[in-house]
């Protein structure tokens, strides 16, 4: 296939193959001569078949069995539920960045945001205006922390559409300007939340589970909908598969990144709100780094960087992978320090396994 | 008329906009203060961005190759820890090629998964990033770390120091940025790593050993970082082991706002050197101004959209993006 | 085969008059005259930069005409977008197929349109549903819920034209369609074609291939340089007169036959086996000959030429050069032992397009053309216009970005770049694809005088003129093997299309 004659502005950065990607077809014909039956009756088996297009979920077993014999106080349901309510965080905004990477973006200023609408949900409380609303004053402040976060994911989404500029630079910018927002609303104090019904709140249960994990699976739910049974979120892969064919099929690309975007920004503020009901407080310094667990995250769960490929379970997976991950070395008593070391290398692990099983790259060519 | 011949002359304008952008904001802030355009100011400030300065050489050459190197930060926590923690147990003349040594050996994973495994960089040095950050909380057990004798050892010298009257990291910034940009404009090298990042495909079949060229580029990534964490742990005589935390994305800022591209196979050291630059006079500016020390993120902010905006629209001929 | 009677009394499906169209320094279209009928298929011919893509375009939707007028089913139509061309019934299949490869053939035939229920949920059943229903239409094999990435090539162009069939089309534009497909892939496709046809859709069919045009069209309109040149019956004329109106000349098709004196066996291969490609091939390539490899795609021939080059492992067998046996390792081995490889595909094999086209032709040998350890500038001009000048690249100075050259003058860069590291055996893969037809008429002269000047050279292609042309020796391929060797004396076409089909010539889709 020949590309078009300008070099394609593509987000591929330095990913393996040819720099406008041809369309990956079956594998060519192979000669005569027979490949071995058994592995094909082992490839068709439907379980296995899921397991090797979403391994996260291998990985979660694999885990879970580990730190189910590891740790006494591991399989136990208290310490499910403190798994849930820990990745929530992080979980909520890896369901908007699965949107947005599937779409071909990213966005790294969700940290940020988290923590801009964190300080807004604390502070408004205290207005003057709702002094006499009683603990209705939440309301209001949860709202607009809501707001800003949507209205900073749509001012991303439009400066991304309207400039053509790469989400990455633009939400890099963000990530600094908003945080300086941050420190600029809160002048570098730390709120603090007067209404002891909103710290409350986060350890409030529905039934047997507390209502921050009940939150967060009801939003996975939701996302995993959205993307699998609406145009919205057919449309989402169309995009990031081939923004050309979108938008010669009519898609008009620019508001529905931008919706994403805002769905990000939604789940950011949302993230924050719940965080700072947990803290019953806001820092200005919150956040910082989040970006990077929520994109691990979403990595994880096979959502490809250039766009296309992801789906929703595959997210879950991810962020379970890294709360029980997190959750079970703790319980273990491992020194947080290597936390870091095992989930840094982890990710790694994970692309090099993908690249392994997942194509014969370029047809054999050792390019 | 003059509108089509300003159209026309536009695209060369917008290229050269980061250095006119550098001059008007170099301008205005001599206006609104008038400490800012002294010597000692300036001195000042070249000697501030010179850590920063310094890696974003190393990753300036990362990027022309087509990669990303996000572990730049943690690496420079590593590799700061580690000269100033050995200073004290091995002596400097050894502490600094040792740290030397294991910075490069951090670059060469990073080359070797990039470039020899050819995984996705973002991710990977994304990996790193919290792998090395482990590192460096195993290896300090949490603690700071600190230089016994401060006032006696000629490690001072590449933090504190001065050469012929000029502070050495404006020295060594300096060399350095003029020493890469030989090299990736005149060798065979820098030839190399602009046709990697340009077409790696292509470069393979011209007989490029593209694995090679970009397993070299984060070695000279590596080395930079270890060159900045000797300026860095000479001047403060300590570390802390989280000092590098953000680093990698002030760095990368400074390399989107000298216009290198992202995507790889253009760009320039000299122009990163600008990019630096213009984030430091900021945040220098603002603060002679009065302003608070978070002002700077705002503005940095607004002028890394306005800055690569520009750019594209130059390239692609057109303000708005045609995206409907 | 509709007749100019039938023509005169009924309306065109789709006409376009007078239709220009500038782009800043260039007019792209210079009033061009098209008219497609109803269950006709109008041939479009014109080399490289003619403005057939243009015109398809501004058809298409994708484009607005400057000045003109578009007429569909009577009515004046002013489209703005590819969205309002297909509701016009006008559609447009694509060169670069338009296709989403992670999402199922259904999710892509219906791609901006999916059946909505309530909510903004899809309605799957209703999307499979009508997507089945093409796809049976169109006599495909597979289900709509496959995965486009996992379809053939074939398949996946079967999933574009059904893209077209979601609408009643009116009039159908084929773009180089079968670049692609092997001939039995094309037996399908042309049959589809003639299916339209006899459903009183217009077709549009955009090729360089002369023997597919004669076959499958009713009309041929040429133009050239953006001008409208001419429409002629295609029952009533001939290849050469189309010629005549595409370039403004005739073409000298013959071969250059001096003899020429031909050398020592530079390079031989025995045996060769890389699995799944190809299968115990063995030849020999001597100094001053063209041996010429033709095949199906997919034959395996770029593949040797790839693990000639380094590019691929071989699991056994030898090659041997000079007699002696050699392992190629990497593309840096193979040049050192005086192979090099013009590839198939320029743009992303070829070129580093935002590079100079000056350090493009030096970039493999830049490590050898220094002063100190410095690149000598001196040294790399000189290199560039020996070449520039030796193979006529139009290109106003070095420093032009390799991006913006013709078609023709990117692959004389390429070509430029491999000659001046003065190779003994140079492999050409397909070297006049998407080429006008003069600078096609150039390199194959080139190629001629290569052999003439000692060189052992290799010309992979799917084009039989070409291949004739320029070999003096034919190797044919079908499935990974070599099926017979022929000699230019003795070769005939027939012969050749029999070699590279099989003995067995049943079609597998």
């Amino acid at each position: 296939m020949t590309p078009p004659d300008t070099v394609k502005q593509s987000r591929q950065m330095q990913d393996d193959g040819p720099a406008a990607p041809p369309l990956p077809q079956a594998a060519a014909e192979t000669l005569p001569g027979g490949t071995s039956a058994r592995i094909s009756l082992f490839r068709d088996n439907p379980l296995v078949r899921w397991l090797m297009d979403n391994p996260i979920w291998g990985f979660v077993l694999i885990v879970f069995v580990f730190f189910s014999f590891a740790s006494e106080h591991f399989f136990e349901f208290s310490n499910v539920q403190n798994i849930l309510v820990q990745t929530s965080t992080i979980g909520l905004i890896a369901l908007g960045m699965t949107l947005v990477m599937i779409n071909g973006n990213i966005d790294l200023s969700v940290g940020a945001t988290l923590a801009l609408a964190a300080a807004f949900a604390v502070d408004v409380q205290s207005w003057a205006v709702f002094a006499s609303w009683g603990n209705w004053q939440i309301l209001p402040a949860v709202c607009l922390a809501l707001l800003v976060g949507i209205a900073l994911g749509a001012l991303n989404g439009f400066i991304v559409w309207k400039t053509g500029v790469d989400a990455f630079i633009v939400t890099l910018g963000a990530m600094l300007g908003i945080r300086g927002l941050v420190f600029v609303y809160t002048g570098e104090q730390s709120f603090y939340a007067m209404n002891f019904a909103y710290s409350d709140f986060s350890v409030v249960s529905v039934g047997p589970l507390p209502v921050l994990a009940l939150i967060f699976l009801l939003c996975t739910l939701a996302v995993h909908l959205l993307l699998s049974r609406t145009v919205h979120g057919r449309n989402t892969y169309a995009v990031g598969g081939n923004r050309e064919a979108a938008v010669n099929a009519g898609i008009r690309v620019g508001p529905h990144m931008m919706i994403n975007f805002m769905i990000i920004g939604f789940f950011a503020a949302l993230s924050g709100v719940l965080l700072s009901t947990q803290m019953g407080a806001a820092t200005p310094n919150l956040g910082r780094d989040y970006e990077l667990w929520v994109i691990t995250a979403v990595v994880l769960g096979g959502t490809k960087l250039t766009g296309g490929k992801g789906d929703i379970i595959g997210t879950f997976g991810g962020v379970l992978a890294i709360g029980i991950l997190r959750n079970g070395m703790n319980l273990m008593q491992v020194p947080a320090f290597y936390v870091y070391v095992i989930l840094g290398g982890i990710l790694i692990a994970v692309l090099f396994l993908d690249k392994r099983f997942n194509r014969t790259a370029n047809g054999g060519l050792r390019l | 008329m003059l509108l089509d011949r300003l159209k026309a002359g536009g695209p060369a304008i917008a290229r050269q906009g980061i250095l006119i952008a550098f001059i008007v904001f170099m301008i205005a802030f001599t206006f609104m203060s008038d400490r800012f355009m002294t010597a000692d100011n300036l001195m000042s400030v070249f000697r501030q961005s010179a850590i920063i300065g310094v890696m974003a050489l190393g990753v300036t050459i990362v990027v022309i190759g087509g990669n990303l190197d996000l572990s730049v930060g943690s690496m420079l926590s590593f590799a700061t820890v580690l000269v100033v923690d050995l200073h004290d147990k091995i002596g400097p003349e050894l502490a600094i090629p040792a740290m030397l040594l294991a910075t490069l050996c951090l670059g060469a994973v990073n080359g070797f998964l990039v470039g020899i495994l050819r995984l996705n960089s973002l991710i990977v040095t994304l990996g790193m990033l919290s792998v090395i950050q482990g590192l460096v909380l195993i290896y300090s057990g949490g603690q700071n770390v600190d230089i016994a004798d401060q006032q006696g050892t000629w490690f001072a010298v590449f933090g504190r120091g001065a050469v012929f009257g000029i502070a050495t990291p404006i020295v060594i910034f300096g060399a350095m940025a003029l020493f890469f940009h030989v090299i990736m404009t005149t060798t065979p090298f820098g030839r190399r790593v602009y046709a990697v990042g340009g077409n790696p495909t292509a470069s393979t079949f011209s007989g490029i050993p593209r694995s090679r060229v970009v397993f070299a580029t984060y070695l000279i990534s590596a080395l930079c970082v270890g060159v900045a964490a000797i300026m860095l742990g000479s001047r403060v005589m300590g570390s802390q082991n989280n000092v590098g935390q953000g680093y990698e994305l002030q760095v990368l800022a400074a390399v989107i706002l000298g216009g290198t591209s992202l995507l790889g196979g253009a760009g320039s050291v000299l122009r990163t050197v600008l990019g630096v630059l213009m984030l430091a006079f900021i945040q220098n500016g603002l603060i002679l101004m009065g302003q608070p020390y978070y002002t700077q993120w705002l503005v940095t902010w607004a002028v890394i959209i306005v800055a690569v905006w520009l750019d594209v629209a130059a390239k692609r001929g057109r303000l708005l993006s045609p995206i409907a | 085969m509709t007749d100019a009677l039938q023509r005169e009394t009924t309306a065109p499906a789709l006409r376009l008059a007078g239709i220009v169209k500038t782009f800043p320094g260039v007019r792209a279209l210079d009033g061009v005259d098209f008219e497609v009928m109803p269950g006709e298929v109008h041939a479009l011919l014109g080399e490289n930069g003619a403005g057939k893509s243009t015109l398809m375009k501004v058809l298409a939707g994708m484009y607005q005409p400057d000045e003109g007028r578009i007429v569909i089913g009577g009515r004046e139509v002013r489209m703005t977008t590819p969205l309002e061309a297909k509701e016009q019934g006008v559609v447009l299949i694509h060169q670069e197929l338009s296709l989403v490869p992670e999402m199922t053939a259904a999710e892509n035939i219906y791609l901006g349109e999916l059946p909505r229920k309530s909510f903004g949920r899809v309605d799957w059943r209703t999307l499979h549903a009508r997507s089945d229903a093409i796809l049976e239409r169109l006599r495909c094999k597979f289900r709509s819920e496959a995965v486009v990435a996992q379809l053939s090539i074939a398949n996946q162009q079967m999933v574009e034209i059904a893209r077209a069939l979601t609408v009643d089309a009116r009039v159908v534009v084929f773009d180089e369609p079968t670049a692609s497909l092997t001939d039995a892939e094309k037996v399908v496709l042309f049959d589809i074609i003639n299916d339209l046809k006899a459903q009183g859709v217009g077709i549009v069919y955009i090729s360089h291939r002369m023997d597919e045009i004669f076959t499958l069209s009713d009309r041929i309109t040429v133009l050239r340089d953006g001008q409208y040149r001419g429409t002629l019956e295609t029952a009533l004329t001939n290849e050469d007169e189309v010629t005549r109106l595409m370039i403004g000349r005739s073409l000298d098709l013959s071969r250059d036959t001096t003899p020429v004196k031909v050398g020592e066996t530079v390079l031989a291969v025995r045996n060769l086996t890389c699995e799944p490609h190809f299968e115990d091939v063995s030849f020999s390539v001597r100094a001053g000959e063209v041996v010429g490899f033709y095949g199906l795609v997919g034959a395996g021939r770029t593949a040797i030429a790839e693990a000639l080059f380094g590019l691929r492992d071989c699991a056994s067998g030898t090659i041997l050069i000079d007699g002696k046996e050699v392992s190629i390792g990497s593309p840096e081995r193979a040049i050192g032992m005086g192979i090099s490889l013009v590839p198939e595909n320029r743009k992303e094999q070829g070129l580093v397009l935002q590079m100079s086209c000056r350090d493009n032709m030096t970039l493999p040998q830049v490590q050898d053309l220094t002063a100190g350890p410095f690149v000598s500038s001196g040294a790399e001009i000189a290199i560039f216009d020996q070449y520039r000048d030796r193979l006529a690249i139009k290109t106003p100075s070095w420093r032009q970005p390799a991006g913006v050259l013709s078609g023709g003058n990117q692959q004389k860069i390429v070509i430029g770049k491999w000659l001046s590291m003065q190779p003994r055996v140079l492999i050409v893969d397909e070297p006049t694809r998407g080429i006008d037809v003069g600078s096609k008429s150039e390199i194959h002269t080139l190629l001629r005088e290569l052999a003439a000047q000692g060189y052992a050279v290799i010309v992979i292609s799917s084009e039989m003129p070409e291949i004739l042309r320029v070999s003096d020796r034919i190797v044919a391929m079908y499935h990974g093997r070599i099926t017979r060797e022929f000699t230019a004396a003795e070769v005939t076409e027939d012969s050749l299309v029999q070699a590279i089909s099989g003995v067995a010539a049943t079609a597998e889709a």
